[in-house]
Protein backbone atom coordinates (compact mmCIF):
# COMPACT_ATOMS: atom_id res chain seq x y z
CA UNK A 1 0.00 0.00 0.00
CA UNK A 2 2.88 1.96 0.83
CA UNK A 3 4.43 1.57 -2.33
CA UNK A 4 1.60 2.98 -4.10
CA UNK A 5 0.98 5.68 -2.52
CA UNK A 6 4.78 6.49 -2.60
CA UNK A 7 4.58 6.50 -6.12
CA UNK A 8 1.29 8.89 -6.61
CA UNK A 9 3.00 11.34 -4.23
CA UNK A 10 6.25 11.51 -6.07
CA UNK A 11 4.30 11.27 -9.38
CA UNK A 12 2.13 14.54 -7.81
CA UNK A 13 5.35 16.35 -7.23
CA UNK A 14 7.47 15.53 -10.23
CA UNK A 15 3.84 16.80 -12.48
CA UNK A 16 3.82 20.14 -10.08
CA UNK A 17 6.85 20.69 -10.65
CA UNK A 18 6.76 19.97 -14.67
CA UNK A 19 3.64 22.66 -14.45
CA UNK A 20 5.64 25.55 -12.98
CA UNK A 21 8.73 24.56 -15.14
CA UNK A 22 6.63 24.61 -18.35
CA UNK A 23 4.93 27.67 -17.20
CA UNK A 24 8.66 29.67 -17.99
CA UNK A 25 8.16 28.82 -21.48
CA UNK A 26 6.45 31.85 -22.87
CA UNK A 27 8.19 34.06 -20.76
CA UNK A 28 10.71 36.69 -21.39
CA UNK A 29 14.30 34.63 -21.83
CA UNK A 30 16.71 35.98 -19.03
CA UNK A 31 19.62 34.08 -20.91
CA UNK A 32 22.19 36.17 -23.02
CA UNK A 33 23.14 35.23 -26.34
CA UNK A 34 26.97 35.85 -25.63
CA UNK A 35 29.18 36.76 -28.02
CA UNK A 36 26.30 37.01 -30.59
CA UNK A 37 24.14 39.39 -28.47
CA UNK A 38 25.85 41.94 -26.59
CA UNK A 39 26.24 41.71 -22.16
CA UNK A 40 25.46 44.73 -20.35
CA UNK A 41 27.66 45.94 -18.36
CA UNK A 42 27.03 48.76 -15.39
CA UNK A 43 28.28 52.28 -15.83
CA UNK A 44 30.89 51.38 -12.96
CA UNK A 45 32.10 48.15 -13.90
CA UNK A 46 35.75 47.51 -13.58
CA UNK A 47 37.48 46.23 -17.12
CA UNK A 48 40.44 47.09 -18.67
CA UNK A 49 41.90 50.45 -17.73
CA UNK A 50 41.57 53.52 -20.45
CA UNK A 51 44.71 56.25 -20.32
CA UNK A 52 42.94 59.27 -20.85
CA UNK A 53 43.96 62.29 -22.53
CA UNK A 54 42.91 65.77 -22.27
CA UNK A 55 41.32 67.81 -25.56
CA UNK A 56 44.30 68.32 -27.16
CA UNK A 57 45.19 64.92 -27.45
CA UNK A 58 48.20 65.47 -24.55
CA UNK A 59 48.10 62.26 -21.74
CA UNK A 60 46.90 63.37 -18.38
CA UNK A 61 49.27 61.04 -16.52
CA UNK A 62 51.72 63.06 -14.60
CA UNK A 63 53.86 60.15 -13.25
CA UNK A 64 53.19 60.75 -9.40
CA UNK A 65 53.54 57.10 -9.02
CA UNK A 66 50.06 57.19 -6.52
CA UNK A 67 48.43 54.06 -8.87
CA UNK A 68 51.59 52.06 -8.25
CA UNK A 69 51.64 52.73 -5.01
CA UNK A 70 47.61 51.74 -4.29
CA UNK A 71 47.48 48.59 -6.14
CA UNK A 72 47.59 46.03 -3.72
CA UNK A 73 49.02 43.19 -6.47
CA UNK A 74 51.53 45.25 -7.79
CA UNK A 75 50.69 45.29 -11.14
CA UNK A 76 51.81 48.81 -12.41
CA UNK A 77 55.21 49.79 -13.40
CA UNK A 78 55.69 53.01 -14.59
CA UNK A 79 58.85 54.93 -15.64
CA UNK A 80 58.54 59.28 -15.22
CA UNK A 81 60.19 61.08 -17.82
CA UNK A 82 60.27 65.44 -17.55
CA UNK A 83 59.85 66.79 -21.32
CA UNK A 84 60.48 70.84 -21.02
CA UNK A 85 59.27 71.78 -24.47
CA UNK A 86 56.06 74.19 -25.31
CA UNK A 87 52.65 72.26 -24.87
CA UNK A 88 51.77 72.31 -28.14
CA UNK A 89 55.57 69.83 -29.06
CA UNK A 90 54.94 67.38 -25.92
CA UNK A 91 53.29 64.10 -24.87
CA UNK A 92 52.08 64.61 -21.76
CA UNK A 93 49.25 67.82 -20.70
CA UNK A 94 52.41 68.56 -18.09
CA UNK A 95 55.65 68.46 -18.40
CA UNK A 96 56.33 65.47 -16.11
CA UNK A 97 54.69 62.52 -18.15
CA UNK A 98 55.08 58.76 -17.91
CA UNK A 99 58.02 57.58 -20.48
CA UNK A 100 56.54 54.37 -19.65
CA UNK A 101 53.16 52.79 -18.04
CA UNK A 102 52.61 49.25 -17.85
CA UNK A 103 50.34 46.63 -16.49
CA UNK A 104 50.17 43.75 -16.08
CA UNK A 105 46.80 41.69 -16.49
CA UNK A 106 48.67 38.86 -15.65
CA UNK A 107 48.58 40.53 -11.90
CA UNK A 108 45.75 43.10 -12.26
CA UNK A 109 42.32 42.00 -9.88
CA UNK A 110 40.19 44.71 -10.96
CA UNK A 111 39.75 46.29 -7.58
CA UNK A 112 39.55 50.63 -8.82
CA UNK A 113 42.31 51.17 -6.20
CA UNK A 114 44.43 52.83 -9.04
CA UNK A 115 41.44 54.99 -10.62
CA UNK A 116 40.24 55.74 -6.72
CA UNK A 117 44.07 56.32 -6.30
CA UNK A 118 44.75 58.90 -9.04
CA UNK A 119 44.67 62.78 -8.42
CA UNK A 120 44.26 63.57 -12.06
CA UNK A 121 41.84 61.25 -13.30
CA UNK A 122 44.09 60.05 -16.12
CA UNK A 123 43.24 56.23 -15.59
CA UNK A 124 40.16 55.07 -15.24
CA UNK A 125 38.27 51.61 -16.00
CA UNK A 126 37.22 51.27 -19.20
CA UNK A 127 34.52 48.26 -19.92
CA UNK A 128 36.63 45.74 -22.02
CA UNK A 129 36.61 42.10 -20.39
CA UNK A 130 37.69 40.41 -23.19
CA UNK A 131 41.50 40.38 -22.72
CA UNK A 132 42.02 36.60 -22.95
CA UNK A 133 45.42 35.78 -24.78
CA UNK A 134 47.06 32.79 -26.33
CA UNK A 135 50.32 34.03 -25.32
CA UNK A 136 51.39 35.32 -21.32
CA UNK A 137 53.57 37.79 -22.51
CA UNK A 138 51.03 39.60 -23.78
CA UNK A 139 49.12 40.12 -20.71
CA UNK A 140 51.87 43.08 -19.91
CA UNK A 141 50.34 45.84 -21.65
CA UNK A 142 51.79 48.84 -22.60
CA UNK A 143 51.06 52.69 -22.73
CA UNK A 144 50.15 51.68 -26.54
CA UNK A 145 47.27 49.43 -25.88
CA UNK A 146 46.34 51.23 -22.42
CA UNK A 147 45.04 55.00 -23.95
CA UNK A 148 42.24 55.68 -24.80
CA UNK A 149 42.85 56.85 -28.25
CA UNK A 150 44.51 53.24 -29.11
CA UNK A 151 41.56 50.77 -27.56
CA UNK A 152 39.04 49.53 -30.21
CA UNK A 153 35.22 49.36 -28.49
CA UNK A 154 34.50 45.73 -28.70
CA UNK A 155 31.07 45.04 -30.00
CA UNK A 156 30.38 42.02 -27.70
CA UNK A 157 29.28 44.53 -24.65
CA UNK A 158 27.61 47.97 -24.74
CA UNK A 159 27.15 50.02 -21.06
CA UNK A 160 23.46 50.83 -19.65
CA UNK A 161 24.34 54.53 -19.76
CA UNK A 162 21.23 56.21 -18.19
CA UNK A 163 18.98 55.00 -15.30
CA UNK A 164 15.89 54.24 -18.18
CA UNK A 165 18.38 51.99 -19.49
CA UNK A 166 19.40 50.27 -16.59
CA UNK A 167 16.06 49.83 -15.32
CA UNK A 168 14.46 48.58 -18.55
CA UNK A 169 17.62 45.78 -17.74
CA UNK A 170 15.79 44.98 -14.54
CA UNK A 171 12.23 44.50 -15.93
CA UNK A 172 9.99 41.51 -13.75
CA UNK A 173 10.08 38.64 -16.69
CA UNK B 1 51.81 12.46 22.41
CA UNK B 2 52.81 8.81 21.24
CA UNK B 3 50.18 7.19 23.56
CA UNK B 4 47.67 9.17 21.80
CA UNK B 5 49.04 7.81 18.28
CA UNK B 6 49.11 4.78 19.50
CA UNK B 7 45.17 4.68 20.70
CA UNK B 8 44.20 6.09 17.69
CA UNK B 9 46.05 3.34 15.33
CA UNK B 10 44.65 0.58 17.69
CA UNK B 11 41.12 2.09 17.57
CA UNK B 12 41.48 1.68 13.53
CA UNK B 13 42.14 -1.48 14.09
CA UNK B 14 39.76 -2.84 15.96
CA UNK B 15 37.54 -1.61 13.44
CA UNK B 16 39.37 -3.15 10.58
CA UNK B 17 38.91 -6.52 12.35
CA UNK B 18 35.62 -6.02 13.11
CA UNK B 19 34.49 -5.33 9.36
CA UNK B 20 36.49 -7.01 6.75
CA UNK B 21 34.32 -5.72 3.67
CA UNK B 22 35.82 -2.32 5.09
CA UNK B 23 37.12 -0.12 2.02
CA UNK B 24 38.06 3.45 1.63
CA UNK B 25 36.87 5.52 -1.07
CA UNK B 26 38.49 9.02 -1.99
CA UNK B 27 35.65 11.60 -2.89
CA UNK B 28 37.16 13.79 -4.26
CA UNK B 29 39.39 16.43 -4.78
CA UNK B 30 37.71 16.61 -8.54
CA UNK B 31 33.96 15.83 -7.27
CA UNK B 32 31.61 18.42 -8.38
CA UNK B 33 28.98 17.68 -5.19
CA UNK B 34 32.48 18.66 -3.08
CA UNK B 35 31.58 22.06 -3.90
CA UNK B 36 35.39 23.31 -5.03
CA UNK B 37 38.31 20.81 -3.94
CA UNK B 38 37.52 19.11 -0.84
CA UNK B 39 38.72 15.41 -0.79
CA UNK B 40 36.77 13.34 1.56
CA UNK B 41 38.46 9.94 2.59
CA UNK B 42 35.15 7.82 3.37
CA UNK B 43 35.76 4.36 5.20
CA UNK B 44 32.94 2.04 3.85
CA UNK B 45 31.22 -0.88 4.40
CA UNK B 46 28.81 -1.73 1.12
CA UNK B 47 27.22 1.87 1.13
CA UNK B 48 27.48 2.61 4.12
CA UNK B 49 29.65 5.59 5.70
CA UNK B 50 31.78 4.21 8.88
CA UNK B 51 33.67 7.23 9.09
CA UNK B 52 34.20 10.27 6.76
CA UNK B 53 37.44 12.21 6.99
CA UNK B 54 37.91 15.63 5.27
CA UNK B 55 40.94 16.59 3.60
CA UNK B 56 41.28 20.31 2.68
CA UNK B 57 44.54 22.25 1.69
CA UNK B 58 43.58 21.84 -1.70
CA UNK B 59 43.05 25.78 -2.01
CA UNK B 60 45.69 26.82 0.05
CA UNK B 61 46.96 30.62 -1.00
CA UNK B 62 48.19 32.16 2.17
CA UNK B 63 45.78 34.85 2.18
CA UNK B 64 46.42 35.50 6.17
CA UNK B 65 50.15 35.86 5.37
CA UNK B 66 49.26 38.25 2.81
CA UNK B 67 47.49 40.52 4.82
CA UNK B 68 50.84 41.31 6.54
CA UNK B 69 52.70 42.63 3.88
CA UNK B 70 49.72 44.77 2.00
CA UNK B 71 48.51 48.01 3.70
CA UNK B 72 45.31 48.12 5.88
CA UNK B 73 42.63 49.23 3.12
CA UNK B 74 44.81 46.83 0.39
CA UNK B 75 43.32 44.23 2.59
CA UNK B 76 39.72 44.77 1.52
CA UNK B 77 40.84 43.02 -1.94
CA UNK B 78 41.80 40.04 -0.20
CA UNK B 79 38.78 39.15 1.95
CA UNK B 80 36.67 39.44 -1.29
CA UNK B 81 38.36 35.83 -2.31
CA UNK B 82 38.37 34.22 0.37
CA UNK B 83 34.31 33.42 1.05
CA UNK B 84 33.72 34.34 -2.89
CA UNK B 85 29.54 33.93 -2.04
CA UNK B 86 29.65 36.02 0.75
CA UNK B 87 32.32 38.78 -0.59
CA UNK B 88 30.85 41.74 1.10
CA UNK B 89 30.14 39.95 4.48
CA UNK B 90 33.91 39.77 4.12
CA UNK B 91 34.57 43.15 3.60
CA UNK B 92 32.39 44.33 6.37
CA UNK B 93 34.02 41.82 9.30
CA UNK B 94 37.48 43.20 8.00
CA UNK B 95 36.63 46.74 8.08
CA UNK B 96 34.43 46.60 11.36
CA UNK B 97 37.69 45.24 12.66
CA UNK B 98 39.91 48.00 11.45
CA UNK B 99 37.64 50.38 12.91
CA UNK B 100 37.36 49.12 16.27
CA UNK B 101 40.81 49.48 16.87
CA UNK B 102 40.39 52.68 14.84
CA UNK B 103 37.71 53.83 17.04
CA UNK B 104 35.86 55.32 14.12
CA UNK B 105 31.70 56.32 14.26
CA UNK B 106 30.38 55.50 10.81
CA UNK B 107 27.86 57.43 9.75
CA UNK B 108 24.24 56.44 9.34
CA UNK B 109 23.87 56.17 5.75
CA UNK B 110 26.85 54.19 5.34
CA UNK B 111 25.62 52.25 8.04
CA UNK B 112 22.15 51.54 6.47
CA UNK B 113 23.66 50.67 3.00
CA UNK B 114 26.11 48.27 4.95
CA UNK B 115 23.40 46.06 6.19
CA UNK B 116 21.75 46.70 2.46
CA UNK B 117 24.37 45.04 0.47
CA UNK B 118 24.82 42.41 2.99
CA UNK B 119 21.47 41.54 3.42
CA UNK B 120 21.20 41.15 -0.88
CA UNK B 121 24.57 39.37 -0.67
CA UNK B 122 23.04 36.97 1.79
CA UNK B 123 20.27 36.14 0.01
CA UNK B 124 22.68 35.27 -3.51
CA UNK B 125 24.67 33.58 -1.49
CA UNK B 126 21.93 31.03 -0.09
CA UNK B 127 20.73 31.32 -3.62
CA UNK B 128 23.66 29.52 -5.14
CA UNK B 129 23.49 27.27 -2.09
CA UNK B 130 19.71 26.31 -2.74
CA UNK B 131 20.82 25.70 -6.33
CA UNK B 132 23.37 23.68 -6.25
CA UNK B 133 22.28 21.73 -3.29
CA UNK B 134 19.65 20.70 -5.43
CA UNK B 135 21.55 19.87 -8.02
CA UNK B 136 23.61 17.71 -6.22
CA UNK B 137 20.54 15.64 -5.10
CA UNK B 138 19.21 15.72 -9.02
CA UNK B 139 17.33 18.53 -9.05
CA UNK B 140 18.22 20.58 -11.99
CA UNK B 141 15.12 22.96 -12.21
CA UNK B 142 16.04 25.32 -9.13
CA UNK B 143 19.34 26.12 -10.47
CA UNK B 144 18.58 27.61 -13.01
CA UNK B 145 15.30 29.64 -11.36
CA UNK B 146 18.23 30.53 -8.23
CA UNK B 147 20.81 32.09 -10.57
CA UNK B 148 18.15 34.18 -12.15
CA UNK B 149 17.75 35.58 -8.70
CA UNK B 150 21.65 35.57 -8.07
CA UNK B 151 22.19 37.24 -11.72
CA UNK B 152 19.76 40.46 -10.29
CA UNK B 153 21.26 40.88 -6.97
CA UNK B 154 25.09 40.27 -8.62
CA UNK B 155 23.69 43.53 -10.94
CA UNK B 156 22.40 45.19 -8.50
CA UNK B 157 25.93 44.93 -6.38
CA UNK B 158 27.50 45.75 -10.04
CA UNK B 159 25.71 49.19 -10.46
CA UNK B 160 27.30 50.15 -6.81
CA UNK B 161 30.62 48.80 -7.04
CA UNK B 162 31.74 47.90 -10.21
CA UNK B 163 32.62 44.53 -9.19
CA UNK B 164 30.11 41.24 -9.42
CA UNK B 165 32.14 38.66 -7.87
CA UNK B 166 34.91 40.66 -6.20
CA UNK B 167 33.01 43.91 -5.02
CA UNK B 168 35.49 45.52 -2.68
CA UNK B 169 32.87 48.14 -1.68
CA UNK B 170 33.55 49.12 1.82
CA UNK B 171 36.44 51.21 2.71
CA UNK B 172 37.90 51.46 6.38
CA UNK B 173 35.76 54.43 7.25
CA UNK B 174 32.97 54.04 4.80
CA UNK B 175 32.02 53.24 1.39
CA UNK B 176 33.70 53.20 -1.75
CA UNK B 177 31.36 55.63 -3.19
CA UNK B 178 28.02 57.02 -2.81
CA UNK B 179 25.22 54.66 -4.51
CA UNK B 180 24.15 55.12 -8.05
CA UNK B 181 21.13 57.26 -9.70
CA UNK B 182 18.40 54.76 -9.44
CA UNK B 183 19.52 52.21 -7.18
CA UNK B 184 16.53 52.48 -4.97
CA UNK B 185 14.17 51.91 -7.92
CA UNK B 186 16.34 48.94 -9.03
CA UNK B 187 16.06 47.54 -5.37
CA UNK B 188 12.47 47.73 -5.00
CA UNK B 189 12.17 46.12 -8.52
CA UNK B 190 14.56 43.66 -7.34
CA UNK B 191 11.73 43.16 -4.43
CA UNK B 192 8.57 42.80 -5.34
CA UNK B 193 9.30 40.25 -8.02
CA UNK B 194 11.60 38.17 -5.03
CA UNK B 195 8.32 36.73 -2.81
CA UNK B 196 7.43 35.17 -5.98
CA UNK B 197 10.55 33.71 -6.46
CA UNK B 198 10.62 32.35 -2.92
CA UNK B 199 7.07 30.55 -3.75
CA UNK B 200 8.37 29.07 -7.31
CA UNK B 201 11.22 27.28 -4.91
CA UNK B 202 8.53 26.09 -2.17
CA UNK B 203 6.65 24.65 -5.09
CA UNK B 204 9.23 23.26 -6.71
CA UNK B 205 11.40 21.77 -3.83
CA UNK B 206 9.99 22.52 -0.70
CA UNK B 207 6.33 20.94 -1.22
CA UNK B 208 7.94 18.36 -2.41
CA UNK B 209 7.87 14.61 -1.38
CA UNK B 210 10.76 13.48 -3.05
CA UNK B 211 12.97 16.01 -1.61
CA UNK B 212 11.63 15.67 1.65
CA UNK B 213 12.04 11.86 2.00
CA UNK B 214 15.30 12.74 0.87
CA UNK B 215 16.34 14.96 3.33
CA UNK B 216 14.64 14.12 6.56
CA UNK B 217 16.47 12.20 9.03
CA UNK B 218 19.51 12.60 7.58
CA UNK B 219 22.72 14.01 9.39
CA UNK B 220 21.44 14.54 12.46
CA UNK B 221 23.86 16.45 14.71
CA UNK B 222 22.40 16.94 17.95
CA UNK B 223 22.23 20.49 19.76
CA UNK B 224 24.65 19.63 22.14
CA UNK B 225 27.27 18.04 19.42
CA UNK B 226 26.16 21.10 17.46
CA UNK B 227 27.53 23.39 20.42
CA UNK B 228 30.27 21.27 21.19
CA UNK B 229 31.75 20.93 16.99
CA UNK B 230 30.98 25.00 17.61
CA UNK B 231 28.41 24.89 14.05
CA UNK B 232 27.07 28.48 13.76
CA UNK B 233 24.98 30.47 11.43
CA UNK B 234 22.15 28.16 9.99
CA UNK B 235 23.90 24.84 10.33
CA UNK B 236 23.79 25.62 14.10
CA UNK B 237 19.91 26.70 14.55
CA UNK B 238 18.89 23.94 12.18
CA UNK B 239 19.67 21.96 15.61
CA UNK B 240 17.85 24.18 17.76
CA UNK B 241 20.30 26.75 18.75
CA UNK B 242 18.80 29.93 18.31
CA UNK B 243 22.13 31.84 17.97
CA UNK B 244 21.87 34.63 15.26
CA UNK B 245 25.09 37.52 16.28
CA UNK B 246 22.52 39.64 14.25
CA UNK B 247 20.46 39.42 17.62
CA UNK B 248 23.07 38.08 19.87
CA UNK B 249 25.92 40.78 19.22
CA UNK B 250 24.46 43.54 16.98
CA UNK B 251 26.67 45.74 14.55
CA UNK B 252 25.94 48.31 12.10
CA UNK B 253 22.51 48.88 13.94
CA UNK B 254 21.25 45.68 13.58
CA UNK B 255 19.55 45.78 16.71
CA UNK B 256 16.73 48.64 15.17
CA UNK B 257 15.74 46.21 12.42
CA UNK B 258 12.39 43.72 12.64
CA UNK B 259 13.12 40.42 11.81
CA UNK B 260 12.92 36.94 13.16
CA UNK B 261 15.75 33.89 13.74
CA UNK B 262 13.87 30.83 12.03
CA UNK B 263 15.01 28.35 14.70
CA UNK B 264 14.41 24.63 13.22
CA UNK B 265 14.96 21.35 15.91
CA UNK B 266 15.64 18.50 14.21
CA UNK B 267 19.08 18.93 13.28
CA UNK B 268 18.99 17.14 9.76
CA UNK B 269 19.36 18.14 6.52
CA UNK B 270 15.87 19.28 6.24
CA UNK B 271 15.77 21.46 9.07
CA UNK B 272 19.06 23.17 7.78
CA UNK B 273 16.93 23.68 4.42
CA UNK B 274 14.38 25.26 6.26
CA UNK B 275 16.11 27.37 8.19
CA UNK B 276 17.86 28.73 5.26
CA UNK B 277 14.74 29.24 3.22
CA UNK B 278 13.38 30.92 5.79
CA UNK B 279 15.90 33.09 6.23
CA UNK B 280 15.85 34.69 2.58
CA UNK B 281 12.32 35.75 3.66
CA UNK B 282 14.24 37.44 6.77
CA UNK B 283 16.97 38.95 4.77
CA UNK B 284 14.03 40.16 2.27
CA UNK B 285 12.51 41.91 4.93
CA UNK B 286 15.41 43.63 6.46
CA UNK B 287 16.08 45.11 3.01
CA UNK B 288 13.06 46.43 2.57
CA UNK B 289 13.57 47.77 5.91
CA UNK B 290 17.04 49.37 4.97
CA UNK B 291 15.89 51.16 1.55
CA UNK B 292 13.20 52.98 3.45
CA UNK B 293 15.62 54.31 5.89
CA UNK B 294 17.84 55.44 3.17
CA UNK B 295 18.46 59.35 3.72
CA UNK B 296 20.75 61.34 2.11
CA UNK B 297 23.67 62.14 4.28
CA UNK B 298 27.42 61.54 4.43
CA UNK B 299 29.18 57.88 3.25
CA UNK B 300 32.12 58.31 5.19
CA UNK B 301 33.47 58.79 8.83
CA UNK B 302 34.94 62.34 10.00
CA UNK B 303 38.68 60.98 10.08
CA UNK B 304 40.70 62.88 7.33
CA UNK B 305 43.78 60.97 8.26
CA UNK B 306 42.13 58.23 7.30
CA UNK B 307 39.35 58.11 4.87
CA UNK B 308 40.17 59.31 1.49
CA UNK B 309 38.77 62.96 0.87
CA UNK B 310 35.92 63.55 -1.62
CA UNK B 311 37.22 64.14 -5.09
CA UNK B 312 35.79 67.46 -5.71
CA UNK B 313 37.19 68.07 -2.17
CA UNK B 314 40.53 66.48 -3.39
CA UNK B 315 40.68 68.78 -6.80
CA UNK B 316 40.22 71.89 -4.97
CA UNK B 317 42.02 71.70 -1.48
CA UNK B 318 45.67 71.40 -1.78
CA UNK B 319 45.15 69.95 2.02
CA UNK B 320 43.03 67.20 1.38
CA UNK B 321 45.28 66.50 -1.94
CA UNK B 322 48.34 66.03 0.68
CA UNK B 323 45.89 63.63 2.59
CA UNK B 324 45.11 61.93 -0.42
CA UNK B 325 48.65 61.24 -1.18
CA UNK B 326 49.53 60.36 1.82
CA UNK B 327 46.93 57.86 2.76
CA UNK B 328 47.20 56.44 -0.29
CA UNK B 329 51.21 56.26 -0.61
CA UNK B 330 51.70 55.97 3.06
CA UNK B 331 48.77 54.27 4.37
CA UNK B 332 47.41 55.66 8.19
CA UNK B 333 48.36 53.97 11.06
CA UNK B 334 46.50 52.14 13.16
CA UNK B 335 46.98 52.39 17.34
CA UNK B 336 48.35 49.17 18.48
CA UNK B 337 46.19 46.70 19.94
CA UNK B 338 44.20 43.51 19.08
CA UNK B 339 40.69 43.14 18.13
CA UNK B 340 38.50 40.38 17.35
CA UNK B 341 35.01 41.31 15.23
CA UNK B 342 32.50 38.40 14.90
CA UNK B 343 29.62 39.09 12.56
CA UNK B 344 26.89 36.64 11.35
CA UNK B 345 27.91 35.95 7.53
CA UNK B 346 25.55 34.02 5.14
CA UNK B 347 27.02 30.56 6.77
CA UNK B 348 27.80 31.55 10.31
CA UNK B 349 29.58 33.73 12.79
CA UNK B 350 32.71 35.17 10.84
CA UNK B 351 35.10 36.35 12.88
CA UNK B 352 38.18 38.78 12.11
CA UNK B 353 41.16 38.39 14.87
CA UNK B 354 43.24 41.89 13.51
CA UNK B 355 46.40 42.99 15.87
CA UNK B 356 48.08 45.99 15.34
CA UNK B 357 52.02 47.22 16.31
CA UNK B 358 50.90 50.41 15.17
CA UNK B 359 51.97 50.19 11.45
CA UNK B 360 50.34 50.96 8.18
CA UNK B 361 50.20 47.63 7.85
CA UNK B 362 48.49 45.09 10.56
CA UNK B 363 51.05 42.64 12.23
CA UNK B 364 48.40 40.02 12.07
CA UNK B 365 45.18 38.76 10.29
CA UNK B 366 42.93 35.54 11.28
CA UNK B 367 39.59 34.76 10.22
CA UNK B 368 37.39 32.74 11.54
CA UNK B 369 35.96 30.93 8.93
CA UNK B 370 32.56 29.47 8.93
CA UNK B 371 32.51 27.02 6.37
CA UNK B 372 35.78 25.59 8.05
CA UNK B 373 34.06 25.22 11.49
CA UNK B 374 31.02 23.41 10.21
CA UNK B 375 32.78 21.23 7.69
CA UNK B 376 34.90 19.45 10.96
CA UNK B 377 31.38 18.64 12.24
CA UNK B 378 31.05 16.36 9.09
CA UNK B 379 32.57 13.26 10.40
CA UNK B 380 29.44 13.20 12.83
CA UNK B 381 27.16 14.06 10.43
CA UNK B 382 28.20 11.33 7.87
CA UNK B 383 28.69 8.09 10.32
CA UNK B 384 26.18 5.77 9.81
CA UNK B 385 24.66 7.22 6.35
CA UNK B 386 24.47 6.05 2.54
CA UNK B 387 27.47 7.66 0.84
CA UNK B 388 24.74 9.65 -1.52
CA UNK B 389 23.27 11.26 1.75
CA UNK B 390 27.11 12.37 2.10
CA UNK B 391 26.46 14.65 -0.91
CA UNK B 392 23.31 16.00 0.71
CA UNK B 393 25.45 16.64 4.07
CA UNK B 394 27.96 18.62 2.49
CA UNK B 395 25.54 20.60 0.71
CA UNK B 396 23.57 21.32 3.35
CA UNK B 397 26.57 22.76 5.07
CA UNK B 398 27.00 25.35 2.41
CA UNK B 399 30.66 25.39 2.56
CA UNK B 400 33.26 27.36 0.24
CA UNK B 401 36.67 25.90 -0.08
CA UNK B 402 37.73 29.63 -0.94
CA UNK B 403 37.12 30.24 2.50
CA UNK B 404 38.46 27.21 4.15
CA UNK B 405 41.55 26.83 2.78
CA UNK B 406 42.41 30.73 2.72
Amino acid sequence: MSLISDVIQSTVAVVKGMKRTLSEIPREKWTVQYPEQPVTVQPRYRGQHLLHVDEAGKEKCVACYLCAAACPSDCIYIEAETDPRPYADRVGRDERYAKVYNIDYGRCIFCGFCVEACPKDAITHGYNFEISVYNRTDLLKTKDDLLITKQKQSKNYRVALSTEDVDSEFKEV
Amino acid sequence: MATAVENLQTGVDVMDSALESQMTLSMGPQHPSTHGVLRLDLRLDGELVIKAIPDIGYLHTGMEKLFEYKKYQQGIVITDRMDYLNPLGNNLAYVMAAEKLLGLEIPERAQVIRVLMCELQRIASHMVWFGTSCLDMGAMTPFWFTFKEREKILNIIESASGGRMTPSYFRIGGLMMDLPAGFENRVKQFLEGFPDALNTFDTLITGNTIWQSRTQGIGVISKEDAIDWGLTGPSLRGSGVGLDLRRANPYTGYETYDFDVPVENDGDVWSRFLVRMRELRESHKIVKQALERLKPGPIKADAPKVVLPDRDDMRKHMDSLIHHFLIVAEGFNVPAGEVYHAIEASKGELGVYMKSNGGPKPERVHFRGPSFVNLSALPVMAEGEMIADVVAIIGSLDIVLGEIDR
